[in-house]
């Protein structure tokens, strides 16, 4: 058990990075990534918001959709549905709680209902029959494999207004082609858990 | 058939209730009291988040205007339309609402046909950077370096790089914020009220024969500005030109004397004053105050300006009791 979560918790990371990997939240990837520090805060609210949103799924899957034999056709409604509900619940919560941490996310908050990778864990989770602790797993592995991946798209952009870009590359032809390298190397990492 | 059509309508119901009427309960429960007067400013501020008031966004800044911490006419880009929405919020009525709207000046004219370069700079193209190494590389250490650190800053781009390697601001789209001030490592911006039309456009605090050997168009400190100005205004302080622009009344004849051009206006013609014969009654208020004497007149009938004489300072539109004279400017 705690050798199959710690494969996929590596695996979400590296080896089926989300962004990097699984092409998902590619929008959040370029959009928020011009400034490291922004970057990770984003990074953050996905990861909190992934990790509440794979419990909720499990749950509605196994309890609702799933005995009523409804995934076929309103697995993706009913997961939008909860997602959206979840991600304001946890705004209005973190308010009340601190609104320093509230302003620290700022619209990242809410943006997070929108990003894929969301969604993605949600279908993830009924497509593996993943138990409770597998889908924490998934959520937060997904998030951490995010954060990463911004980390380091925000760190090469940072440098990169520094580097003699080519008249014709720069903006965000560059960064098209920062991603795309940076996917490359996280191919590599194709092998490094035998698990899918 | 129908069987599946009613669960499924049932448990995405049940689901939407049970998550809408959660939502509805937590924020009821969760409410975190707000002054309703924040959303309103929120409302009326242009929503930009610039940070150009320093504050950090338009709910940042809202919330200390209501805090009483920020003035109501803190949003340098909404200007004075916004205030007065923010004003009638805050239930103040009198604002500062007179047209002192602020606009950034570039205070160097050291472009590349004027200032002579001592280096040539290879490193990262940001002025900031260019400034640490050796002063920046042009000779003149009060130089603009060209980078153009005030053009990416601009929140309004307002600020564009002229063909001589120096900023040109756009008075129009200039909201007077002040960031691009901060960020020029040479201090060669400076907000300054778009009422003022004559600027020194140099700081070289160097003495004049050291200016001259750099540039050819920065202030020597011959101090003929000084002697010709007739209001007192302008002050060689520090080996540059000053003008105190409580006294400056833009009439031009600094600009006209300097040697090296380095004093400029912001137009080629003066103003110049003009009677209305209608309006007129001859009092001679204006040719008493005249500081040129171009004024001439009997009394009890209409006075001429001499348009050769007239500076332009504005003294006799102001003394005269009957709204005669007018400020005008020849294009």
């Amino acid at each position: 058990m705690a050798k199959e979560l710690f494969f996929i918790i590596v695996g979400s990371i590296f080896v089926n990075n989300f962004v990097l990997s699984r092409f998902l939240g590619q929008c959040p990837f370029l959009g928020v990534s011009s400034k490291t520090e922004t970057a990770v805060g984003m990074g953050m609210a996905t990861t909190f918001v992934l990790t509440m949103t794979a419990v909720a799924a499990y749950f509605l899957q196994n309890y609702i959709l799933a005995p009523f034999g409804l995934e076929p056709f309103l697995q993706i409604v009913s997961f939008i549905l909860v997602i959206a509900s979840l991600v304001q619940l946890v705004e209005m919560v973190i308010l009340k709680i601190s609104p320093t941490l509230y302003n620290a996310f700022g619209i990242f908050l809410p943006l997070v209902t929108t990003n894929c990778i969301v969604m993605g864990v949600a279908l993830l989770i009924p497509m593996n029959n993943y138990n409770l602790i597998k889908s924490i797993a998934l959520g937060l592995g997904a998030g951490i494999g995010f954060t990463l991946a911004l980390a380091l798209m925000s760190g090469i952009r940072e440098d990169l207004e520094f580097a003699d870009v080519p008249e014709a590359l720069r903006g965000p032809a560059i960064v098209f082609i920062t991603a795309g390298l940076l996917s490359m190397i996280f191919m590599g990492f194709t092998g490094l858990v035998p698990l899918g | 058939m129908a069987n599946s059509i009613l669960t499924s309508m049932l448990s995405m119901g049940g689901l939407g209730l049970v998550l809408g009427g959660g939502l509805a309960l937590a924020s009821k429960k969760l409410a975190v009291k707000t002054d309703p007067r924040v959303d309103a400013i929120v409302e009326a501020l242009p929503g930009a988040n610039c940070g150009a008031c320093g504050y950090p966004g338009c709910s940042g800044l809202a919330k200390s205007i209501v805090e009483g911490k920020a003035p109501i006419n803190a949003c340098p880009v909404g200007g004075t339309p916004v205030a007065e929405k923010i004003a009638k919020i805050m239930g103040v009525s009198d604002i500062d609402s007179e047209d002192d709207k602020k606009i950034v000046r570039v205070l160097c004219q050291g472009g590349k046909s004027e200032a002579k370069v001592k280096s040539e700079y290879h490193g990262v193209k940001t002025c900031k950077a260019a400034s640490m190494v050796n002063n920046g590389p042009k000779s003149c250490s009060f130089a603009c370096i060209g980078f153009g650190d005030c053009v990416k800053v601009c929140p309004v781009n307002a600020i564009t790089m002229g063909d001589n390697g120096l900023p040109v601001i756009d008075g129009e789209k200039c909201t007077g914020c002040g960031l691009c001030v901060k960020e020029c490592p040479k201090m060669v911006l400076a907000l300054t009220s778009s009422k003022n039309e004559v600027h020194v456009r140099c700081r070289a605090t160097m003495k004049g024969k050291d200016t001259r050997a750099v540039c050819s168009i920065g202030c020597i400190a011959c101090k003929q500005c000084e002697k010709i100005c007739p209001f007192d205004a302008i002050h060689v302080k520090n080996n540059v030109a000053v003008i105190d622009y409580e006294k400056c009344r833009n009439c031009m004849l600094c600009v006209e004397k300097c040697p090296t051009k380095s004093i400029k206006s912001l137009f080629v013609e003066r103003k110049k004053a003009v009677i209305d014969e209608e309006k007129c009654i001859g009092c001679t208020l204006c040719a008493k105050n005249c500081p040129v004497n171009a004024i001439t007149g009997e009394v009890k009938k209409v006075h001429v300006v001499n348009q050769d004489l007239c500076i332009g300072c504005g003294i006799c539109q102001e003394k005269c009791r009957k709204g005669a004279i007018e400020m005008v400017r020849n294009e």
